[in-house]
């Protein structure tokens, strides 16, 4: 039987990693037009352009950052999840949808916030403030599916044995956290290594701001190509650093029969101070940007009536169109990932792992990279597809994969391939396995994913910029467009829609696919 | 049946494709402000019947994206907020020549000296200054002033701003490169850095720094987005001809690759008409002077004869590609 596994691990059906490999080829494909691009730099302009105290400067301030942001969303992300998943705290139901509500709003109206309340934020504290706030649910989100899909037998099997709660969750709980706690740190990482509105208004200097800058002062696309290849380098780091890290431990449940809902731990007299804790913490990372659209929305300013199309009528219509985008974005973004996810989680190898890898570097590149990659693509080889919904679904696709993949990937590896060998030896064809087994078996760690790409292409502008058809409005360019006239009280309804709409995505999908049937409680 | 259905898929995509051709509509890239787009677009459409789809982003994007699209651009028309992004697409020979009727409506030094992009609306370099925390006394007569010690800390810029980078051309043109470097590395020394206009204007009126390097467009837009007499910041204009008064053009060109030639001077030749300049000068969303001779501008604005610029004619400014390699030398981008 072992045996059988083993070999089934090495070798991954055809099809699968045909799949798989034409997701990844494509997640890649701006990626080489780009190193195209870069190449055409002479030698020389080359060492001038990267040989310089900037490049140092914004080399460690990028490093430190992604350091520093990784280390506090991880810590964040987790404690969070652990409260909402794993204990009695009243409200969970709530509180999992405001942990994830900073998800929802963008971290340019996030960084506005804070530099309107006090100037002293355009530092590294700033940025570091910001963008944890922006991106700790990336940690929480794909930890919150894992621990909600973990099999309770093997905590109480340690119970049983004699080990504390505390080692439980050291030594039974944090280990299975493993696949999607590093995944939700690698997209932190990346996120962070690309963000630009956030840094922009805190006046915190990345490689990607640098990069938007080159393209700004009007430099041919090579240059900027050139910076980027430094911030594809940088991915590789951390992609390798996570790779060595996560090593080659495997968490499938072994176990056969009905899964369990799983336990919950009771806060005792922890409880208050608990909740009074997530309170304030909420009230900081949605309460200041959500009080700031408020402010811009109660403000009717001369320049907000000058707005053309500041009308009800346009803003229900960017508010469709986003939607719309947001679900076929969302929809294709999981097409692609579900091959990529089902090959890693399943199957073991070098080929593997750098196929998967590889839909990864497609987010190590900022927006506007990989935007103008396309554009360069499909216009010239792809006429019919330039500036066609579809090509921007699939710029979406490329963007976001990598943010899909880690939940889904996640998800896949904890539902137990046992219970597919089980439906296979009862008859089921793959398909059939598929939507009967492994979909519902995955079903919370897909939804978090779903959810995460709705949001990610309901809040994406620059792509949307360059791709979408002409004269297509979506919330995030009615809201560019405002603030870019410096008219925040016409910007306002359409941020206040978009956190509306996000937040009710990440409500929606999060929760309602996840809910487990039965639950245990165990008493500390 | 595949190859039928081939077939039909292909035969689609060409009555698309012919149908987004048609003469009727009019493709426009724009880096103007949206709602300036829309304005002129209905306006347009209203005259002639001629619909415009319209496109728009940051100006170096679009400009950017242009020169990937070559020859198989959609776009008829790119309408900007400056001129070296057109001046950019005008040496890579992207651009068609405007008609001279067309070019004849404004003065020629606003214009290109090449004949191929027309200037529409002109912007002021200022100085926006924060009372409480400089006396106006204390305002520098020159921009070159800036780099000095005594100005530490007391001066924000944006320099990857669109905006920012005629300014260092300018310099260039009458300074010459060296000068022009070591003014950008005393200011580098001296400036708190931003991303953009926007964000300096703000900060001067936040009290977050002294003094800023901006458009008067942003001043305005900010006291308009405040409320009348609720900006804590003022305008300073240099002097007798000093590099800081420079004027920014904001112009149009027709796209060689248009397929729709005669509708795109057709909506060019609108643009520089009394009536389309008359609806920009009254407009509180742009604050630009409209350049076509007898049209007013906003009435908030100083009269564009009481400006004393530069004698340096802004549509020779370049395109900015050595101006932003100074800035890279000088670590300010």
């Amino acid at each position: 039987m072992l045996a059988r596994l083993r070999r089934a691990e090495d070798s991954p059906p055809p099809a699968l990693l045909l799949a798989a490999g034409a997701a990844s080829c494509l997640a890649l494909l701006p990626l080489a037009v780009t190193a195209v691009n870069a190449a055409s730099v002479g030698w020389d302009t080359a060492v001038a352009l990267l040989w310089r105290p900037l490049v140092g400067e914004l080399l460690v301030n990028t490093l430190v950052l992604i350091a520093c942001v990784t280390a506090l969303c991880s810590i964040i992300g987790v404690g969070a999840a652990w409260l909402a998943e794993r204990t009695d705290l009243p409200g969970r139901q709530i509180w999992a949808v405001l942990l994830v509500a900073p998800l929802s709003i963008p971290a340019f109206i996030t960084s506005y916030a804070w530099v309107s309340l006090s100037a002293a934020f355009e530092t590294f504290g700033g940025a570091l403030l910001v963008v944890t706030i922006a991106y700790y649910p990336l940690v929480y989100l794909p930890v919150a599916a894992a621990l909600r899909e973990m099999d309770p037998a093997l905590e109480e099997t340690a119970r049983t044995l004699g080990l504390s709660p505390g080692a439980v969750l050291l030594r039974v709980v944090l280990p299975q956290l493993r696949p999607a706690l590093l995944g939700g740190m690698l997209l932190v990482a990346a996120n962070t290594l690309v963000e630009f509105g956030a840094f922009a208004l805190l006046r915190f200097r990345t490689f990607t701001t640098a990069i938007y800058a080159a393209y700004q002062a009007g430099f041919s696309g090579a240059e900027p190509a050139l910076l980027a290849m430094v911030l594809v380098l940088l991915c590789i780091a951390c992609l390798t650093a996570e790779y060595l890290v996560r090593g080659g431990a495997r968490y499938g449940r072994l176990a056969r029969g009905a899964r369990r809902g799983a336990a919950r731990y009771g806060l005792g007299r922890w409880r208050n101070a608990v909740l009074l804790g997530l309170a304030l913490f909420v009230l900081v990372t949605t309460g200041v940007p959500l009080i700031t659209i408020g402010f811009w929305l109660t403000q009717s300013s001369g320049a907000a009536l000058t707005v053309a199309s500041g009308t009800l009528p346009a803003l229900a219509q960017a508010a469709w169109t986003s939607a719309g985008l947001g679900i076929e974005g969302a929809a294709l973004t999981l097409f692609l990932a579900l091959p990529l996810g089902a090959l890693a989680a399943r199957h073991h190898g070098l080929l593997i792992t750098f196929i998967e890898r590889c839909a990864y570097l497609a987010q190590s590149v900022p927006g506007i990279v990989v935007a103008l990659a396309l554009v360069s693509l499909t216009v010239h080889h792809l006429r019919p597809l330039y500036q066609s919904r579809l090509s921007l679904l699939f710029a979406y696709a490329i963007l976001f994969l990598p943010l899909a993949l880690v939940s889904v990937r996640a998800a896949l590896m904890q539902a137990q391939p046992r219970l597919e060998e089980d439906g296979r030896s009862l008859g089921l064809g793959w398909f059939a396995v598929l939507c009967r087994v492994t979909l519902p078996l995955a079903a919370a760690g897909l939804g978090a994913a779903a959810a995460m790409v709705f949001i990610s292409v309901a809040t994406e502008l620059t792509a949307t910029l360059l791709l979408a058809p002409i004269g297509t409005q979506t919330l995030a360019t009615q809201i560019w467009a405002d603030t870019s006239t410096v008219a925040f009280a016409a910007a306002a309804p359409y941020a206040a829609a978009m956190a509306v709409m996000s937040m009710a995505a990440s409500w929606l999908l999060a929760q309602r696919f996840g809910v487990s049937p039965l639950r245990a409680t165990v008493e500390p | 049946m595949k190859s039928a259905l081939l077939l039909a898929a292909a035969g689609a995509t060409l009555t698309f494709g012919s149908a987004l051709a048609h003469p009727a509509s009019l493709t426009l890239y724009s880096a103007q402000h949206p709602q300036v787009d829309a304005m002129l677009a209905a306006e347009f459409t209203k005259e002639t019947g001629i619909k415009v789809l319209l496109h728009e982003g940051e100006g170096p994007d679009i400009a950017a994206q242009i020169i990937q699209e070559g020859a198989d651009s959609p776009a008829d028309v790119f309408l900007t907020e400056n001129s070296p992004e057109l001046n950019l697409l005008d040496e890579k020979g992207l651009l068609a020549p405007v008609a001279p009727a067309t070019l004849a409506q404004i003065p020629a030094r606003y214009n290109a000296a090449t004949g191929d992009w027309l200037g529409l609306l002109a912007r002021e370099n200022v100085l926006a200054y924060n009372p409480s925390m400089l006396a106006a006394a204390k305002l520098p007569a020159s921009l070159l002033d800036l780099s000095k010690h005594e100005w530490n800390g007391k001066v924000g810029i944006a320099p990857s701003d669109a905006d920012f980078l005629p300014l260092v051309s300018a310099l260039i043109k009458t300074q010459g490169k060296a000068a022009t470097l070591s003014w950008l590395e005393g200011l580098k020394a001296n400036a708190k850095i931003y991303q953009d206009d926007e964000s300096v204007a703000a900060a001067v009126a936040n009290g977050d720094v002294a003094t800023g390097v901006i458009n008067n467009y942003y001043w305005y837009r900010l006291e308009t987005q405040l409320g009348p007499n609720r900006i804590d910041s003022k305008i300073y204009h240099f002097e007798s001809g000093d590099i800081g008064g420079l004027i920014n053009v904001s112009g149009a060109a027709v796209l060689k690759s248009s397929k729709n030639q005669q509708e795109a001077q057709e909506f060019i030749a609108f643009l520089a008409s009394p009536q389309a300049q008359e609806m920009l000068g009254k407009s509180d969303i742009d604050y630009e002077y409209p350049l076509r001779p007898g049209v007013a501008p906003n009435a908030k604005l100083t009269p564009f004869k009481d400006l004393q610029p530069p004698a340096i004619s802004p549509a020779n400014l370049g395109d900015d590609q050595e101006a932003g390699q100074l800035l890279q030398q000088a670590g300010l981008i």
